[in-house]
Parts: C-alpha cells; structure tokens; sequence
C-alpha cells in the first residue's frame, strides 16, 4: 500500500470506530433513538444517511474554494437539504410503508449534527476525493450503531428480525416472553450507553478526563 | 475564499447558482415521483378501506354517489367544489367536493352499515380516514385513519386501534338531533355525556380537537347531514 492509498483508507476506516461520530462524538443521536425499534427503519435511514453524507461531502468540497466564509453554513444547508428532499421523495415512491414508518426521520436528516459536522470540520478543508470516503466512512459508523440497536431492539422486543419470527412469542405459544420496554424510545438511550462505555472501555482514549469536561464546563 | 479579498459579487453568484442548481433538481425529482407516489397513496386508501370491512367482519358495501346539499344519489360526479363559509368550516377544509362517495351495505330490513370517507386538519396536517356507521346511523361502528403528518408519539396515536377502539358503539347526537361526539381531554366525564364522548390523547389536545371537529363537521349539514336524514327518512332515492 502506498502512503496515498493508506491515506484514502484512512478517511473511510477512522470514522467507524476510531473516531466514530455517535460514539466518539456523541452526534446524531436523536434519529438514533427513533427509528431504531425495527432492524428494516434503522437500515432504510442508514442507507438515506450514507447517501446524503456521501453526496453532501463531495458536493460542498468541489465548490468548497469558492464558498465565501460569510454564507458557507446557507450553502452547505441548502445542498443538504435539497438532496434531502429527494431521497425522501425516492422513499415515497418507492419504499412507501417504510417512509411512513420513519415519517418525519428522514426529513430531519437535515438537522443531523453528522451531516453539517462533517461538512464543516472535513469537506470544507479536504479535495473531493477524501471528502467522499470521509461521507461514506462516517455514513458506516452512523449505520453499524443503528443497525446494532434495531437488531437487539426488534428482536428483544418483538421476538422478529426483519418481520421473521426468531423467537416465538409465548402468547402465540411459544416460549419467548418479550422485553416490551426494548420497544419504547428510552431503551435506546440505554443500550447506546452501554455501547459507548463498552467502547471507550476497550479504548480508554476515548474517554474525556475530568478535568476536560471542568473546562469544557467553565467555557459555557 | 481562498483570497482574502471579499468580492460580494461572486459571493452572491455562489449563492444564486447553487439555490438555482438546487431547486432544480428537488423539482424535478418531485415531478418525476409524483405519479408513483400518487399510486401508492390511492392503494394505501382503498386497503384502508378493505382492512376496515375485514375488521367488521361485513360483506363488500356497495359504492354510491350523493349529492352533497340534497343527500340524493346521483349518477354522475362532475367533480365540481364548492367553498366552505369560514364559520362553517370547522374542519378546516376550506374547499368541499359537491358529490360525495359513500360505502353502504342494506339488509333485509334495511340499512346495515354505511362508511363515509372523512377528513380534516389535525394539529400540522390533514387527517383522512373513514367512519363507518351502524344501521340506526347514530353509533359509531368504527374509526380508522390512514393518513396523517402528526407529531410521532403523540398526535400520531390516532392511527393506533388501541385509541380508535374508544370510538366503537359511541353516540353522535342526542334525541334532539344535536350532535353531541366529542373528543374530550382526560376520562371521559358524567354517565350522561359518556356514549357522546371518547377520552382525548394526553399531550394531543389540538390532534384531539382536529379529529372531534372533522367528524362533526362531516355529519353535520355541509357533510353527510343530509344524506343521513335522507336514509332515516326511509328513502332509498
């Protein structure tokens, strides 16, 4: 591998664990929670997110040197609002009952914190090549962490992956008696923070020490 | 900017070119998606309509055009619309179709059922379901929606049965004639007000309120009113 190449993989590799945007940063949390009570929803929104990133990256890095300072976070939310609008438009026509299950979801994708994070701190500065793989490494990050909690959520709570029945319910007499709270929103906000401790467990750099969170405290 | 120079004239170049750029493609791919969104609404409010008659457990009703202001069935739909006095319209329709859809199922004694396609404005979108009456068309048999933008979680309970079941084998008017239904905040009050009111959601007043008033409005004298007095009357014409 040449140092370029390593470069490249850098960009799409670092954001799914390393420097993963909803465990390291915290961001994006809010569509993490919502629409993550069925494995389908938490895959039809990483695929729109990956998409969006992916598009918004490249789009704001090609025309990154002529954006003035003064406008650049009106351009950047136009671009992402625009290809927003039509992945949900694409959702509508041809995925309708997921649509309806995300309903308001994907059109805040707009307000996810990843999105315009990474068009400020990364395509704004990056070519557009790096900027893509940075969209599309982070996109993944967003994705695994979701797809995780839809999995155990749907499955814990309604005995189905996917609508397949794994483990039969013990009122439709099987044996498996669900964890009806995995189904309500607040679960989410649990096994996201186990995951997150999990995670910076294993990787104690993560962690942000105490005297970084008093300053991060007194600047407020 | 690479430059340091502030050149406001490319700066709204920029700015013009992408809003430009933009709107383009959102239009387009707005118009493109629309015939294949459109059919997926007009599936979705047909099984609607079969998923309801499959939960009252009745035959296919037959479809039947009347006419709004006489209540007469008609032939014909010109699909002319008429426009609601503000006073009037306290479903927020703002514009009325003249010849209105109505599902009914007779019996040999009469009327069995009748299902009347109903919308209206929830809290921040219009709300469309159907109403299905049963044959003294005074109790409600069932209440269903299949299309709505409320808030999820909250004004977004309409659609679960759980809240739609509060509405079977509820009043509508008193014997009076008044019109009595209503969507009530908390529990439902007095044994006397009881088969005229269902429990609001909590945290939905105004999707509550929205719901109470299309269902008023559509039974009322610019809705089915006057098909309604028609079947009591006995008339089949």
């Amino acid at each position: 591998m040449t140092r370029h190449d390593k470069q490249f993989s850098g960009h799409l590799l670092k954001p799914i664990i390393a420097a993963n945007p909803i465990i390291l940063n915290v961001l994006g949390i809010c569509s993490a929670l919502a629409v993550t009570t069925s494995l389908s929803t938490a895959l039809v929104m990483s695929v729109s997110l990956i998409v969006v990133l992916g598009f918004s990256n490249t789009l704001i890095s090609i025309i990154r040197n002529h954006i003035d300072r003064s406008i650049r976070l009106i351009v950047q939310i136009t671009i992402i609002a625009s290809l927003v609008i039509v992945v949900d438009q694409i959702l509508q026509a041809y995925l309708f009952e997921t649509s309806k299950r995300l309903s308001v979801f994907v059109g805040l994708i707009v307000t996810n914190c990843i999105v315009l994070g990474r068009a400020e701190a990364f395509a704004m500065k990056n070519p557009p090549i790096p900027s893509l793989l940075d969209g599309i490494g982070n996109g993944f990050g967003y994705a695994w962490i979701l797809l995780l909690i839809g999995a155990v959520r749907e499955l814990l709570a309604s005995g189905k992956l996917l609508g397949q029945v794994l483990l039969p319910l013990e009122k439709n007499g099987g044996w498996f008696n669900p964890i009806e709270f995995l189904g309500l929103p607040p679960s989410a906000f649990f096994l996201l923070a186990l995951l997150v401790w999990l995670v910076r467990t294993i990787n104690p750099e993560q962690a942000e020490l105490a005297e970084q969170i008093e300053q991060k405290d007194k600047s407020k | 900017m690479n430059k340091k120079e502030h050149n406001n004239l490319k700066t709204l170049a920029v700015a013009f070119l992408v809003a430009l750029v933009c709107s383009v493609i959102v239009s387009l791919s707005a118009v493109t998606l629309k015939p294949l969104q459109d059919a997926n609404r007009l599936g979705e409010k047909s099984q609607a309509l079969l998923d309801m008659v499959s939960a009252l457990g009745i035959d296919i009703p037959k479809i039947q055009l009347v006419e709004r202001t006489s209540g007469k069935t008609v032939q014909r739909d010109n699909a002319t619309t008429s426009t609601l006095e503000p006073e009037h319209d306290i479903a927020g329709l703002g514009q009325i179709e003249d010849v209105l859809t109505v599902y009914e199922l007779f019996n040999d004694s009469g009327i069995e059922m009748v299902i009347l396609p109903v919308r209206g404005a929830g809290y921040k979108s219009t709300l469309k379901g159907y109403l299905a009456l049963k044959g003294d068309l005074n109790t409600i048999a069932a209440l269903t929606f299949h299309q709505h933008d409320e808030t999820p979680g909250m004004g977004a309970l309409i659609m679960e049965k759980q809240w739609q079941e509060l509405w079977v084998g509820k009043h509508i008017a008193d014997e009076q004639g008044t019109i009595r239904i209503e969507v009530v905040k908390g529990a439902a009050s007095t044994d006397e007000n009881k088969m005229f009111e269902v429990d609001g959601i909590s945290g939905a007043t105004r999707t509550g309120k929205g719901v109470s008033n299309l269902v008023r409005f559509w039974l009322g004298p610019d809705g089915y009113g006057p098909y309604i007095q028609r079947l009591k009357s006995g008339d089949k014409s």
